[in-house]
């Protein structure tokens, strides 16, 4: 009935898990009973389940991520807990199985539940605001990527309660991860959560090229898209190559695991280093997908805040362009050791180096940007500088291991671990909390608490360096990755220095979520009454802080690069047109939640072998979107009337604090906080 | 990167049609722009197959190999079927831009029956090997064999129940935007599988063979 | 809310529709080259060397026919973008099936990997 599930797949005798499960069950109890009490279902269901407004489902994708961040965290501080204390004749305190789980968990999680849906909100938040659309080009496709996004997220959530997680590393190689070497649900959870939120993300990739290629507001030709939009559309296309890649490799591990074949078994011709092989061919260009749309964040922050032009705007699109298509020649570069022969690693080691060519040429360009103008030492600012100096390091020790026989020393220590975390965070993390501070007026209408967030910059920073030079030093020495235990104890004192490196992290942490809780309890100081806190050079800017529902009551006209910095110069911002028109809008719908839900039915059920469960779910999903073919009731205008009265409020806003300022809103001065 | 500079004119001219025009329509560019490029990375999955069939059609573990277990005849009876289907649906394309709905349907009703007909064709192939023993567990090439050649078969299975689905949208709404825009994708979907099938059978069934 | 299809793309979504004959013509050809592929390998009159590349240059031969014919692949503006999404679409899949093999062979070899031992060694 209930196939391999029964009630001894609940860890009971794990403390560490028991006690996480009631505090979560407390919590989310309590969650529950608030928003019962303030009767908030019915906003939330209205407003934010069934919207298919790119902006709030940005917003979604942004919060589900922060929230995962604090659990992936939670995992990286056990494991520098655990290494810090677990040496010589110490065990420490995780038994290996929950140590493995935990390492494969803080991966997965980093990777596909964080970095991803922070990039992926991220771009739902500001593309179509930057290029002038109303919405994305299919708004329910968006709606149904999200919630598949979080039935991913839900099946791992449930593995830490329910069954296990994989016990194989974030990319879960065979044959470990066959069932003769995991033979728990553990795997499973790992494959079902993946396929359901990278079909999530294969669909808002597709929606992003179309939106970006066919919405943009008239003039805006491709070599005048902002840079943030540029990295957006090669990220998209990217995601469009590579996802496919993950989907065919997971799915040829879940016919040996389900079916019996022998795609990566030991016997029967099967052919482990096969997959090593597909799953790389996707997780490179993964890297770039998730650093990509960050390279364009600081590229939009780095000239508004230094009040100049982006330097070498084509340089920087077409160095863009570059690494979308050298992300695809690189590979191999992750697996030298494999035994591929000279030739081979000789031709990725040098693709690998090539790479790094136009990731250089862009740092020039962001410290030429800067060079001369008149920098703001603002939060996004300081992230961005942040980044340009760590990632500087984390490429070169990157490009150090392109060398094959440099990686023949250094594959697989905590060297190489140190030097993704390098560009990852440094890079990835680094980006989104930039943008983050960023973007958030146009989010919300007031910006975010500078103090707190200036704290939070310094404690990463230093952070970041006290919890993985270490790691880099022991590397060198010969420490290999994923150790639960281990009998040297002369590298205690660096694991313990990486240990309170991760502390002072976590006090970073600490101090967004306190930036945000200060933030919103003075959002009235913190208000926005321009539209346009920074100085800002792109589209975005030019609208109401948050912005409206329907984006741009009148498509703007573009004829150069950062129009809207040059119509403040020319004194023509913020002009009134003589007549609103009606304005065509889709509407809300519930189906991408239902979609959802089947999904999360499904995966549960394949990952127990509970067949008609599984049958449901599939139904279930396949039905619903016939369903939604044939509802015909998909969009409404709204009249011109309510779009001339919200305007109308919005210029009258406008006119009065343009009139409490000093300087005139052609040159915006930004407003000094805190 | 060609694929964005190359359409870069054609985004500048929609670009200029903007503008509030009172009465919308759903614009059709757009979907069949996605349409085309969801093709291209279904396409990307079957590269994944292909290069997985490609490395493992040599380990057979001992088991039949594909020259002793493909019969070509047999393969060549499909291939027609699918062939046929296809220019049947090109049949219904001209119908539906001629405004001939009963025409439509009629053609859509044969493609159907050609379509099912290669699936029943490739399920009993498929029974067939189980039953003697070359089942998709008994050695790698056989998995990736039963692989490939069932994930394009899956492909049409899904493409039979959007058959069905536009047969009633065309007889319940008639030639609407919405409808038409639904049948080009599908159009595009089943001639897509058609070109797929051209790699099975050249690069699985004739390779094996030879 | 968007781009309304201009007259000028329409004027070209006719064009790109095809007709009776033009799908006749490349019914007729798919089922020519198809017997032509099947005829390289089952007739027994081809040389063994040149089975392969026969079933190559006829398969390719029936790709383009029917992207040509059926898809309405071409160089029109309306399809120029769809194109260029194609080609890239080939770059990458011949990296992943390209690359894959020659990956996967040269560890084969160098491995001594039991797959390896049933085809000749270089």
């Amino acid at each position: 009935m209930f196939g391999k599930l029964t009630l001894d797949a609940i860890p009971y005798h794990e403390p560490i898990v028991m006690v996480t499960l009631a505090a979560v069950l407390l919590g989310g109890l309590a969650m529950l009973a608030a928003l019962t009490k303030f009767r908030l279902w019915g906003y939330l269901w209205k407003e934010w389940f069934t919207s298919v407004d790119h902006k709030k489902i940005g917003i979604m994708y942004i919060i589900v991520a922060l929230v995962m961040l604090l659990r992936g965290f939670a995992d990286a501080l056990m494991m520098r807990l655990q290494q810090a204390t677990a040496a010589a004749d110490s065990a420490g305190y995780l038994p290996p199985h929950h140590f493995d789980q935990v390492f494969t968990a803080h991966g997965v999680i980093m990777i596909f539940f964080v970095a991803m849906p922070l990039i992926t909100g991220l771009m739902n938040l500001v593309v179509p605001l930057q290029i002038g659309a109303r919405d994305v080009a299919y708004p329910f496709l968006n709606s149904l990527s999200f919630w598949l996004f979080l039935s991913g997220v839900f099946l791992v959530m449930v593995s830490l309660f329910v069954g296990d997680f994989a016990a194989t590393g974030w990319l879960a190689y065979p044959p470990l991860s066959g069932l003769d070497y995991s033979p728990t649900v553990g795997v499973d959870y790992y494959i079902w959560a993946l396929q359901l939120s990278g079909l999530g993300t294969t669909l808002s990739g597709i929606n992003f090229i179309v939106t970006i290629m066919k919405m943009r507001t008239p003039g805006m030709t491709l070599m005048k898209m902002p840079v943030f939009t540029w990295t957006a559309l090669v990220t998209n296309i990217l995601i469009v190559a590579a996802f496919p890649i993950l989907t065919v490799t997971l799915a040829l591990l879940t016919a040996d695991r389900y079916l019996g074949m022998h795609f990566f078994t030991n016997d029967l011709g099967g052919n482990a280093m096969m997959y090593v092989n597909l799953i790389w061919i996707w997780g490179h260009p993964e890297v770039y997908i998730l650093v990509l749309p960050c390279f364009g964040a600081y590229s939009e922050i780095v000239a508004t805040f230094s009040k100049k032009p982006l330097f070498g705007y084509k340089s920087m699109v077409y160095a863009t362009s570059a690494i979308g298509v050298l992300s695809f020649l690189v590979w191999l570069h992750h697996f030298f050791t494999m035994g591929s022969g000279a030739n081979v690693n000789a031709f990725f080691g040098i693709m690998t180096m090539i790479i790094s060519v136009p990731t250089g040429a862009k740092l020039f360009n962001w410290l030429f940007t800067m060079y001369r103008g008149r920098v703001e030492m603002t939060v996004p600012m300081l992230w961005t500088i942040g980044f340009m100096v760590t990632f500087v390091v984390g490429g070169v020790t990157g490009v150090l291991m392109a060398v094959p026989g440099a990686d023949f020393v250094l594959h697989n220590s905590v060297f190489l671990i140190a030097h993704f975390h390098n560009v990852i965070i440094g890079g990835v993390v680094f980006g989104c909390l930039a943008a983050i501070n960023y973007w958030f007026p146009k989010a919300f209408g007031f910006r975010l608490n500078e103090a707190w967030g200036k704290a939070s910059f310094w404690c990463w920073l230093v952070g970041f360096y006290v919890a993985f030079v270490p790691l880099y030093i022991l590397g060198l020495k010969g420490m290999t990755r994923r150790m639960n235990h281990y009998a040297n104890p002369d590298w205690q004192p660096y694991l313990i220095v990486a240990a309170i490196g991760a502390a002072i992290i976590a006090a970073g942490i600490f101090c967004i979520l306190v930036q945000f809780y200060v933030s919103v309890r003075d959002r009235k100081k913190l208000t926005d009454p321009s539209g346009d806190p920074w100085g800002g050079r792109t589209l975005e800017w030019s609208i109401s802080s948050p912005a409206p529902f329907y984006n741009f009551a009148t498509l703007p006209q573009v004829r150069e690069l950062d129009q809207f910095w040059e119509d403040k110069q020319n004194g023509v911002a913020y002009v009134q047109p003589a007549k609103y028109e009606d304005i065509h809008m889709p509407r809300n719908t519930g189906v991408g939640v239902v979609m959802g839900a089947f999904g999360t039915v499904l995966g549960f059920a394949l990952v127990w072998h509970i067949w008609w469960m599984a049958a449901i779910g599939l139904l279930g999903m396949i039905a619903s979107f016939i369903v939604r073919a044939y509802d015909r009731d998909v969009d409404y205008w709204v009249p011109a009337a309510e779009v001339e009265r919200i305007e109308r409020s919005r210029h009258a806003q406008l006119k009065q604090f343009q009139t409490t300022q000093v300087a005139p809103v052609a040159a915006p001065q930004r407003q000094k906080v805190a | 990167m060609s694929s964005p500079a190359v359409s870069a004119t054609h985004g500048a001219l929609d670009g200029v049609s903007h503008g509030g025009d009172a009465h919308h329509h759903d614009d059709g560019s757009k979907t069949l722009l996605g349409f085309w490029i969801y093709l291209m990375s279904d396409c990307l999955i079957f590269s994944g197959l292909f290069a997985t069939f490609a490395v493992l059609a040599n380990a057979t573990a001992g088991g039949p190999t594909g020259k002793e277990l493909f019969e070509l005849p047999y393969v060549l009876g499909e291939t027609m079927l699918l062939l046929i289907s296809s220019v049947t649906f090109g049949m219904a394309m001209l119908a539906m831009h001629a405004g001939k709905k009963n025409q439509l349907l009629a053609w859509l009703a044969v493609t159907f029956v050609f379509g099912a007909g290669f699936i029943g064709m490739e399920v009993h192939e498929f029974a067939k090997l189980i039953a003697d023993g070359a089942g998709p567990s008994r050695s790698a090439f056989l998995s990736s064999y039963f692989t490939l050649v069932g994930t394009h078969g899956l492909h049409v299975t899904c493409g039979l129940i959007w058959l069905v689905v536009m047969m009633d949208q065309m007889r319940r709404y008639g030639l609407t935007d919405a409808t038409r825009r639904r049948l080009s994708c599908l159009s595009l979907f089943w001639h897509f599988l058609d070109i797929v099938w051209i790699c099975v059978f050249t690069f699985v069934y004739l390779r094996g063979a030879i | 809310m968007s781009a309304h299809p201009s007259s000028h793309d329409a004027a070209h979504h006719d064009a790109a529709h095809g007709s009776t004959k033009s799908y006749l013509i490349g019914f007729v050809l798919s089922v020519v080259l198809t017997l032509a592929s099947f005829g390289v390998v089952m007739s027994g009159k081809v040389p063994h060397e040149l089975m392969m590349p026969g079933i190559i240059v006829f398969g390719v031969a029936q790709l383009i026919v029917q992207l040509v014919y059926f898809l309405h692949m071409g160089t029109s503006p309306s399809q120029r973008g769809n194109l260029a999404i194609m080609l890239f679409t080939l770059l990458i899949l011949a990296i992943v099936v390209v690359g894959s093999l020659w990956v996967l062979h040269n560890m084969n070899v160098n491995m001594m990997h039991p797959t390896s031992q049933m085809v000749p060694v270089e």
